[in-house]
């Protein structure tokens, strides 16, 4: 479903996704983990036409999101990482707004945003300003839209950020549930490793750029021999904390090189 | 064009439930009326242009639509902080549907901007030449809401936060009213103020609304009408790669 040969992405001298290639198979969940900064996001937005790879090539369903956006755009639904609501709006506006723009007809998308809002325990706010909501709320109405158009493959980044664990232990359940009962791929990343074991049928790590192990939670932790799937992590990618500062550095660096393209 | 209307309809949602805003984005038209119309007044007459008041107020309202156009155009920086670009960007539907959608959404903000502003002038005593030229009017306004409209979601577009914003302020969309003959005739002028309110397409839309609302005419409707229509193509064409080209 997801072919990823030798990916590049570069900003100037700085390789944010240095020679990566994987391929997740139809039907599976396959979770992308990997310190703050070290390419994920960017991986992400390569495979959602946000963004164009340096060099290297991507296929979703078999199409390139470079070359065939549209279609692409068609075969997958996303929860960011940060925000994309439209605050002004009622939770009701946002998911009709998005059900248009995906083209779900007007009857099946009333009868969806229905369900997926009364799933999702946010049915009685539904013409509530989207502004007014608190974090938890905006994350459920973010992951509910992107049910909405039944993607294929669905991309969650960090989806559980910011939720308590009731919501984090719902939202896992419905994406079990959507990946079984719907055969839907999922490709999600997190910085929660329990999550990650509980529903990743296979697991990729990547650091600076590089995937630096990938196998299914039990594989990972004979291969470093550990005995839990965060100390396997802990192994891969080592204690030291790169964090901000190799995001803030891609961030800035991005910026600049968007500034003096144009 | 389920997406464009989608995206009008949205724009301008936002702009009717944003009520303060609206009564405050009446102020500045109104301190030009008011203050510039009354005290420039004596001066004006004496010179033997007639009633500023009649003069300036066509100006005014193109002035309130060529702003509230241009900011509703930027609110894509909004947008693209608050988080809600990054949606219609991987929607499944050409991008410069959506640009239109947006685009055509501004202008009708814009529009109304314009209305509420002509009536507020009424009310403080200007009176058009003829109600049968109204219509007319509206159509150069529409005209005006979209060209900048456009011309703000093209900026809106290459501009990465709200910093830009401050430099289109001071260095676009301020030259183009101040150079568009809203607050004075262009007639007689030195030679580089000719060329550079020649090249203004706002020129263009008050003279059309000055025609048709005072019959004070100086490129005549025609032409008016044709450099706009031009301006607006050519912008929306623009806006349309910009947005296009975007990437997050």
């Amino acid at each position: 479903m997801i072919r990823v040969h030798e990916l590049v992405k570069t900003y100037g001298e700085f390789r944010a996704v240095d020679n990566i290639s994987f391929t997740v198979p139809p039907g599976e969940i396959f979770a992308f983990l990997g310190p703050n900064g070290a390419g994920k996001t960017t991986t992400i937005k390569m495979l959602t036409t946000l963004l164009k790879p340096t060099s290297g090539s991507l296929t979703l369903d078999g199409l390139s999101p470079a070359t065939h956006q549209t279609e692409v755009r068609k075969r997958f639904g996303i929860v960011f990482q940060d925000p994309s609501l439209d605050g002004d709006l009622t939770a009701y506006e946002n998911m009709d707004i998005h059900g248009v723009l995906y083209a779900v007809p007007a009857r099946l998308r009333a009868e969806r945003i229905e369900s997926l809002l009364k799933l999702f325990e946010l049915w009685d706010r539904r013409d509530g300003f989207v502004k007014t909501f608190s974090g938890g709320m905006k994350r459920r109405l973010e992951i509910a839209r992107g049910f909405l158009h039944t993607p294929k493959i669905l991309f969650l980044d960090e989806p559980t950020l910011g939720l308590d664990p009731q919501s984090r232990n719902q939202l896992w359940g419905h994406v079990k549930n959507l990946n079984e009962s719907e055969k839907t791929t999922v490709f999600l990343t997190t910085h929660y490793m329990d999550e990650a074991e509980r529903v990743a049928h296979r697991i990729a790590i990547i650091d600076h750029g590089k995937i630096v192990a990938q196998g299914t939670p039990d594989e990972l932790k004979t291969q470093t021999k550990t005995d839990s799937l965060e100390a396997a992590f802990l192994a891969l990618t080592g204690n030291s904390i790169r964090d901000e500062s190799a995001n803030a550095g891609a961030d800035n660096l991005r910026q600049f090189t968007q500034m003096w393209r144009r | 064009m389920h997406a464009i209307h989608a995206m009008w309809l949205r724009e301008v949602k936002r702009y009717l439930r944003s009520r303060v805003q609206i009564i405050a984005s009446l102020a500045q038209p109104m301190m030009y009326l008011l203050i510039l119309g009354f005290g420039l007044s004596p001066v004006f007459q004496q010179a033997g242009q007639g009633n500023y008041i009649q003069f300036v107020a066509p100006g005014v309202v193109g002035m309130s639509v060529l702003f509230s156009s241009v900011f509703s155009g930027v609110g894509l920086l909004f947008d693209r902080q608050f988080g809600f670009l990054k949606e219609t960007l991987v929607a499944p539907v050409p991008r410069a549907l959506i640009m239109i959608g947006r685009t055509l959404g501004s202008a009708t903000n814009a529009v109304l901007q314009g209305t509420l502003v002509l009536t507020v002038c009424i009310i403080a005593g200007f009176r058009p030449a003829s109600l049968a030229q109204l219509p007319l009017a509206f159509g150069f306004m529409i005209l005006i809401a979209i060209v900048f409209a456009a011309l703000g979601t093209a900026m809106g577009s290459v501009l990465k936060d709200m910093q830009g914003f401050q430099i289109i302020m001071n260095f676009i969309v301020m030259p183009i009213f101040f150079l568009s003959g809203a607050l004075f005739p262009l007639t007689n002028l030195p030679p580089v103020l000719k060329i550079l309110t020649s090249i203004d397409p706002l020129s263009y839309g008050i003279d059309g609304l000055r025609t048709e609302l005072i019959n004070i005419s100086h490129f005549g409707a025609s032409l008016d009408f044709t450099v706009l229509t031009i301006a607006a193509v050519a912008f929306i064409s623009l806006g349309s790669y910009l947005f296009s080209k975007i990437e997050i």
